[in-house]
């Protein structure tokens, strides 16, 4: 397949690894900061390429892993309501919640909709004029952008039956809490692809001046991973702390300017609870007031009992990287895709299920 | 979130209705029609017409037919949700499904059976549409659909229409071919492209936003079986990957046999267009189920002229070996990635499609 087989290229993987050895003296720690960059690396095979002195965390760039199980639980009430429609992408169903899942109220009559695309959202709210649609907007700077378009059109339709309940979170935020809580050593960060095609390459320069750590933005070919590590070290090497684009045929220093306007109109920062970080400060997106009518929480005021997250379920630290998978009591044990306990196990982007299904 | 898909719906051109709707004057069943009395009977003439042949003609309550030698039994069940999708019907589905069970254990598939159950409402232009498609295939696969039943259920009862076929095959002497005849040094060869039906059904459901060219690749492989057997008979274990697709296939045998399995995703084929719809959807063309394909273990001795007949076969036209049997992590399937890499190839987890057979 075009521009994808040509990123796949054995040849070019091996001699690119063969420069990465040529760093032999450097022990590090990298983390990949998206789900998206875990799963390509599992996939493809590529810990295993690597030498050993290059360590690969995983971080906490996977949207439904990090959501809270507070909102969890709110989405949950919300499925329960006769004249809800539920919206959402795949991985969210399944998620368990303190009581349940979206999906054991699915089997107990609610109507949960697993939809690819805000506009498929929207569709469903044009086609169920009497009934509510609430589309779970659980994701980073590369879905808020959509999800405020997909808004703007239901302003410009008059449609009144659609709402968002908005989990969206901030990575740069993130990604500084890490860093401050020094439970990890972290030598560099392979930042996310699509994020930065929103955010640009510019959103990151605080970590690199005033953390003194590297930060390459990495495409999710195989070959833009052993790439984007392979810049890591030779910053890490030569002593320079900078941000640097791998994956510039996507992402520009800025940014996507138009994709910012758009959530800058929809959405206000707001401090977020992360499922293993806590509460950071300016780190999630909320709807600003002029757009409280489709703000599902406000509409709806779903109420939950007190969120509990399973005490011996892992996915927290394993977000932050203290923790790999198989260090999990619960992993594989009782944990699995089929039965999962923690959301880590569950997205097609979460580290554990990257463990379990390529380790 | 990988927004892949997001960037790409400007290449997918909307869905228009893949289902023929037909007029609300046209016939329709009926409940009666399962009733046993006089519509049971013009409805079971109306099958009996098509599929001519004697023991179906006979019309006792069993079929009688005579054999000599091993046999193969199947049964499977078809609830495949559109009842049409492009490449095929529930109908061809439900005859080359079996005939192709049948085949993978090295049986010459002979006599089918056929039940339907049908909605209260169906229409019986559609109705013998399917039944034509199951003609057809059955004609092509050169089996005899020699018994049959049908059910009708009121509304709601049942979707459209699901249809069971059972299958009779004869399997030769010296052939012996199981899942669990997998041996160390095995050639594994796969006779074609993966993924097609599982994304032809895929594209064909309304609630996709998108459509493609992409075919099912329903066929029956009694044809292509029947050539590897005429140059050896000492293939050890036959597959068509159908739901999980060739990961799970290949993860049975390894079990099964108690042998480690490697393979090269390079060598795998897969249509430009299912690769680009599992890109944008992140599925994994290796878990797509396929209709018409089959994966072969063979000798490494016989492997050159097994690979040479399923070439000129036009079910197997792109065979390719994939991969070998080793001694190595017994029970487990190593996929050697397109960039070098290693992983394990899991059986199929979590989110699968139902309904796509």
């Amino acid at each position: 397949m075009k521009f994808v087989d040509e990123f796949r290229d054995r040849a070019i993987a091996e001699r690119i690894v063969k420069k990465i050895e040529r760093f032999d003296s450097l022990k590090v720690n990298l983390m990949e900061v998206c789900g998206t960059h875990t799963m390509v690396i599992f996939k493809q095979g590529l810990k295993g390429m690597l030498p050993k002195n290059v360590n690969l965390l995983s971080g906490p760039g996977c949207p439904v892993c990090v959501t809270s199980q507070e909102d969890i639980d709110k989405t949950i009430e919300l499925a329960k309501d006769e004249n809800v429609i539920i919206a959402t992408f795949g991985d969210m169903v399944r998620v368990p919640g303190t009581n349940s899942s979206l999906e054991k109220e699915r089997g107990n009559g609610a109507d949960v909709r697993i939809i690819y695309s805000p506009s498929e959202a929207l569709r469903i709210a044009r086609e169920n004029p009497a009934r509510r649609v609430v589309f779970l907007a659980i994701g980073f700077e590369t879905t808020s952008p959509l999800i405020a378009a997909s808004l703007l059109d239901v302003q410009k339709e008059k449609i009144d039956n659609f709402y968002i309940f908005s989990s969206h979170k901030l990575i740069p935020p993130a990604m500084e809490a890490l860093l401050e809580s020094k439970e990890v050593r972290i030598d560099g960060f392979i930042c996310p692809g699509h994020v930065s095609v929103t955010i640009g390459s510019n959103a990151y320069k605080f970590i690199a001046q005033k953390y003194n750590v590297p930060c390459v933005i990495g495409g999710f070919e195989p070959l833009d991973v052993l790439q984007s590590i392979y810049m890591l070290l030779k910053q890490i090497k030569e002593k320079r702390t900078e941000v640097e684009i791998e994956y510039f045929r996507a992402v520009h220093p800025e940014g996507n300017r138009i994709a910012q306007e758009l959530i800058d109109e929809v959405f206000e920062v707001s401090d977020v609870m992360w499922r293993g970080l806590g509460t950071i400060p300016k780190s999630g997106l909320r709807l600003k007031r002029k757009f409280s009518d489709f703000d599902a929480e406000k509409e709806f005021r779903p109420k939950t009992k007190k969120s509990k997250e399973n005490p011996d379920c892992a996915c927290g630290e394993v977000l932050r990287g203290v923790k790999k998978p198989t260090q999990c009591k619960l992993y594989r044990k009782i944990c699995t895709p089929e039965e999962p306990y923690g959301p880590c196990m569950v997205s097609s982007e979460g580290t554990c299920a990257a463990y379990y299904k390529y380790g | 979130m990988d927004p892949a898909w997001f960037l790409l719906k400007a290449h997918v051109q909307p869905i228009t209705n893949m289902v023929k709707k037909f007029k609300d004057n046209e016939k329709k069943i009926l409940l009666a029609h399962g009733s046993g009395g006089k519509l049971t009977h013009q409805l079971i003439k109306s099958f009996v017409k098509k599929f001519r042949n004697l023991p179906l003609a006979k019309l006792d309550d069993s079929a009688v037919l005579k054999f000599k030698g091993k046999l193969a039994f199947t049964t499977d069940s078809y609830v495949v949700d559109p009842i049409y999708f492009p490449g095929g019907d529930i109908g061809k589905l439900a005859v080359n499904g079996t005939v192709n069970d049948l085949a993978m254990v090295g049986a010459r598939p002979l006599y089918l059976s056929a039940a339907a159950i049908i909605e209260e409402g169906f229409s019986l232009v559609e109705l013998e549409r399917i039944i034509d498609s199951m003609n057809r295939a059955a004609r092509a696969a050169g089996v005899k659909i020699v018994t049959g039943d049908t059910k009708v259920v009121e509304k709601g009862g049942a979707d459209k229409i699901f249809i069971n076929t059972s299958g009779i095959g004869l399997i030769d002497s010296g052939v012996d071919i199981s899942s669990k005849n997998a041996r160390i040094g095995d050639r594994i060869i796969l006779s074609g492209t993966i993924g097609d039906h599982g994304i032809a059904i895929l594209s064909a459901r309304e609630k996709f936003d998108f459509q493609t060219k992409v075919k099912s690749d329903s066929q029956p492989l009694n044809g292509i079986v029947w050539e590897i057997l005429k140059v050896s008979k000492k293939v050890h274990a036959l597959r068509d990957p159908t739901r999980g697709g060739l990961a799970t296939s290949l993860n049975e045998i390894a079990e099964q046999s108690g042998v480690g399995i490697e393979i090269e995703q390079e060598k795998i084929p897969v249509e430009e267009e299912v690769k680009g719809v599992c890109e944008m959807l992140g599925f994994d063309p290796l878990y797509i189920a396929n209709e018409g394909k089959l994966v072969a273990f063979v000798p490494q001795k016989d492997c050159a002229k097994i690979l040479n007949v399923m070439r000129k076969n036009r079910y197997g036209k792109d065979a390719q070996i994939i991969g070998t049997v080793v001694s190595r992590h017994k029970g487990r399937v190593v996929v050697k990635t397109n960039v070098g890499g290693e992983r394990v190839l899991d059986m199929l987890t979590g989110e699968q499609l139902p309904r796509i057979c």
